[in-house]
């Protein structure tokens, strides 16, 4: 246990923490701000009942979101500080910029949907959601923007008098299609994860007959939604691995466990990697250049291996094709979870085993984002910024003595933090609705 | 002059956060003090409500400012305040966290806890930002490297918890008054009287303070050279005596537009003395972190330049319409809304 190991764990445990609760966030508003709308346009009170219900699992939500996503930006400074001088002048604005411009509107606005039913027109208050939702999308794009940048720095020069990556373009850093391909899968999986929790919760209340027409009706606005983000994460997901496979070989080596480099790189369906011995077990189902066409759409291309790769410079193997392989299977399974969704969308109270799987279903898009980040910042090391500095350069100089109980804190907090807000979360979902005839409505 | 103008932007920011975040944090702590019943232990909240979330970007953007326009600064000060920092992001967290979940389950034992949360994580949050920056004042045992030479305990220093305490007494006065503008009956007068009865400590620490910076910081260097700067310092006497004076008034407004006053002058007052540094070394003048050896390029400070002087009045302006919005004082009627707190 040293520092740096330390480190890494804290800031995976306050990442992994924060994004339990971030997609939620992103989508859930945008589909209260559908319902909200939908409200105003047809003056149909059960919709304005769906923002109010759906708006009280989102503020529980919120809360945690934006508690613990103060300490990432910390972090840099506490313990990655050797990394905060030596790129600050390129990521530092990014983070400035998102909190100026995303951060503050959010955190604003969120205010005044929260306490303006009864002071806005509810066209002013149907607004302010749609401001709560766009401002945490657009946050997202500066987050992920900052993120890719350490996936793929561009824009930047090394000044060798003041030893420290420096800005040239900053546009280049805005605009490389890396960034906004993973914006877009991103935001596609936090639509999608948002989808399935307003599903899932609705086909509780469903199988017990409850307010059938209230959940039918949040069913089928999520339904639509989590069809189209299905598909938009499956594919952004496609478009993300050719860019990979090109700006990070190790990375799309360690995601498919491929040691040998050659063209024509088979796709193999099932195997163990075994890593200490630079191979695979068990292979099962080889499809011939079959990984050549998935990274780079060409049969003949070449795909780099990891025995390529210095050891020094290889990722963990295991973990990231692990990773790789709970999200894209989950992936899939959404695909097809939304598509029969769809297909049924009309008889959706008669489809009891269907709404059983959809109910199960709801931790299912948490547990691929995660996998996701764990494909992306596993896949990364041992670099903190892709081949232009390591992770073991980046540390802070502190102690044990102060990581270790700040990780213990971290560990600690959130646990309490994570059981309280999903105790309330539960608990508000399984309630269901307020009754129409509120004095407050 | 790039370096020169984010400086007084980074000081800026920050006595802006102090301005506003002083006081939600002040009166999460005077919480327990102020309010006797769950009646009233909701006006508290409903008090900070709608502003509290807002408020604490500014700290976020305030972080996020050093991180982009002074990297070096950034990254040593956090680095150097590791456990300092950690404890206030702790504080933070279960300040947030108290406020919004309190009020969703009607359990008097759920609720009682997050009271206490909140008491606790306010009155340590205003002491270790206050310890914070008097450390930054003082200069704190960074080396040539930029490797911090101490432990949590030096921060703990006199001059140190004479900052910790100043802030927590300006906030504690900030807080009271916000509630009393925000409250009426006996939550008001309660609110009213703790303002007055805090006031002589706080303008004895105030008084305590400014003549140890003489001894602890070299901050009035700066004031010696151009004298003219000591308008600002005196502006926070200004406001720290005109809060009093429209307190005895039971002008509640303006007594706490007073107390902004005071918190920004006092605030401004030790950055313009830092300057230029951003965080003196105590061990060497030639180790601190200065406005040049610690910023960014021009092509950075240029972009975020444009970026803070466009959005920045923006948020400015919706802030205040928020502030607008929800003015008043916080009614029963406000509580039987289903989303009160």
């Amino acid at each position: 246990m040293d520092v740096l190991i330390l480190s890494r764990l804290q800031f995976a445990v306050a990442t992994l923490f924060h994004f339990l609760f971030v997609p939620l966030t992103l989508g859930l508003s945008v589909l209260i701000a559908i319902m909200e709308t939908i409200y105003v346009k047809t003056g149909n009170q059960e919709y304005k009942r769906m923002a109010k219900f759906w708006g009280k699992l989102f503020l529980i939500n919120f809360a945690v979101g934006v508690a613990t996503g103060i300490t990432l930006e910390f972090q840099f400074g506490t313990n990655w500080s050797r990394y905060a001088a030596y790129v600050g002048d390129v990521f530092g604005p990014l983070l400035a910029i998102e909190a100026t411009l995303a951060f503050f509107l959010e955190s604003t606005f969120i205010a005044v949907w929260v306490f303006g039913w009864n002071r806005l027109s509810p066209k002013l208050h149907a607004a302010s959601i749609w401001i709560v939702a766009l401002a945490s999308s657009l946050s997202a794009v500066w987050i992920l923007i900052a993120n890719t940048w350490m996936q793929y720095p561009v824009g930047y020069t090394i000044n060798e008098t003041t030893g420290r990556a420096e800005l040239t373009d900053f546009i280049a850093v805005l605009t490389q299609p890396f960034a906004i391909i993973q914006i877009l899968h991103t935001l596609s999986a936090a639509y999608l994860l948002a989808g399935f929790f307003v599903m899932g919760i609705s086909a509780y209340h469903i199988l017990r007959k409850q307010n059938i027409s209230f959940f039918l009706k949040s069913f089928r606005v999520a339904l639509p939604f989590a069809l189209i983000f299905s598909l938009g994460v499956a594919l952004m997901g496609d478009f993300s691995g050719q860019q990979i496979a090109t700006k990070q070989p190790t990375k799309l080596a360690a995601l498919e466990s491929h040691w040998e480099t050659g063209t024509h790189a088979p796709f193999v369906l099932f195997f163990i990697p075994d890593e200490k011995n630079e191979r695979n077990l068990f292979e099962f189902g080889t499809i011939p250049s079959g990984l050549s066409l998935l990274a780079f759409h060409s049969p003949g291309a070449e795909v780099k291996g990891l025995k390529d790769f210095p050891r020094d410079e290889r990722p963990p193997v295991t973990i990231i094709w692990l990773a790789f392989r709970v999200m894209v299977g989950l992936g899939s399974l959404f695909v097809l979870l939304t598509a029969v969704g769809w297909l049924r969308r009309n008889k959706l109270e008669a489809s009891r085993a269907y709404l059983w799987v959809m109910l199960l279903a709801i931790p299912l898009p948490y547990l691929a984002a995660e996998a996701g980040w764990i494909v992306t910042e596993v896949g990364r090391q041992p670099w903190i910024v892709y081949r232009l500095m390591r992770t073991s350069a980046a540390v802070s100089p502190i102690a044990i003595s102060q990581v270790l109980p700040s990780l213990l804190g971290f560990i600690l907090v959130y646990s309490v933090l994570g059981f309280a807000a999903y105790y309330l979360i539960f608990q508000a979902a399984r309630k269901g609705p307020e009754p129409l005839a509120s004095k407050a409505g | 002059m790039l370096e020169t103008t984010w400086f007084v932007l980074w000081g800026v920011l920050w006595a802006i956060y102090f301005m506003l975040d002083g006081f939600d944090l002040g009166l999460g702590a005077l919480m327990p003090f102020l309010a006797k019943r769950e009646e009233e232990r909701r006006i508290v909240y409903s008090s900070m409500g709608p502003f509290w979330d807002g408020n604490e970007v500014w700290l976020i953007t305030a972080g996020g400012v050093t991180f982009a326009a002074f990297p070096k600064t950034y990254a040593v000060l956090f680095s150097s305040l590791y456990s300092a920092l950690m404890l206030l992001l702790f504080s933070l967290i279960f300040r947030a966290i108290s406020i919004e979940f309190r009020g969703k389950l009607a359990s008097p034992v759920w609720r009682a806890v997050w009271d206490t949360c909140l008491t606790i994580a306010s009155f340590s949050a205003s002491l270790l930002l206050g310890v914070t920056f008097a450390n930054i004042f003082k200069g704190i045992p960074i080396d040539g490297e930029g490797v911090y030479q101490g432990t949590l305990f030096t921060l703990l220093n006199p001059y140190g918890l004479l900052g910790g305490l100043l802030f927590l007494m300006l906030f504690l006065v900030h807080g009271a008054l916000w509630q009393a503008i925000k409250a009426g009956g006996p939550l008001q007068e309660r609110a009213g009287r703790m303002a007055i009865r805090l006031w002589p400590v706080l303008l004895v620490v105030a008084v305590v303070f400014l003549v140890a910076t003489g001894f602890a910081t070299r901050l009035y260097e700066n004031y010696l050279g151009n004298p003219l700067l000591f308008l600002v310092p005196l502006a926070a006497v200004a406001g720290l005596l005109g809060s009093r004076f429209f307190m005895a008034r039971g002008a509640w407004w303006r007594a706490w537009f007073a107390s902004c006053l005071t918190i920004v002058s006092a605030t401004l007052f030790g950055v313009i003395g830092l300057y230029p540094n951003l965080l003196p070394s105590s061990l060497d003048p030639a180790f601190s972190l200065t406005v040049t050896n610690s910023a960014s390029t021009p092509l950075t400070l240029k972009i975020m330049l444009a970026v803070a002087l466009t959005f920045v009045p923006i948020v400015v302006l919706y802030q205040g319409w928020v502030y607008y919005i929800f003015q008043g004082k916080v009614t029963e009627q406000d509580l039987a809304y289903e989303e009160a707190h």
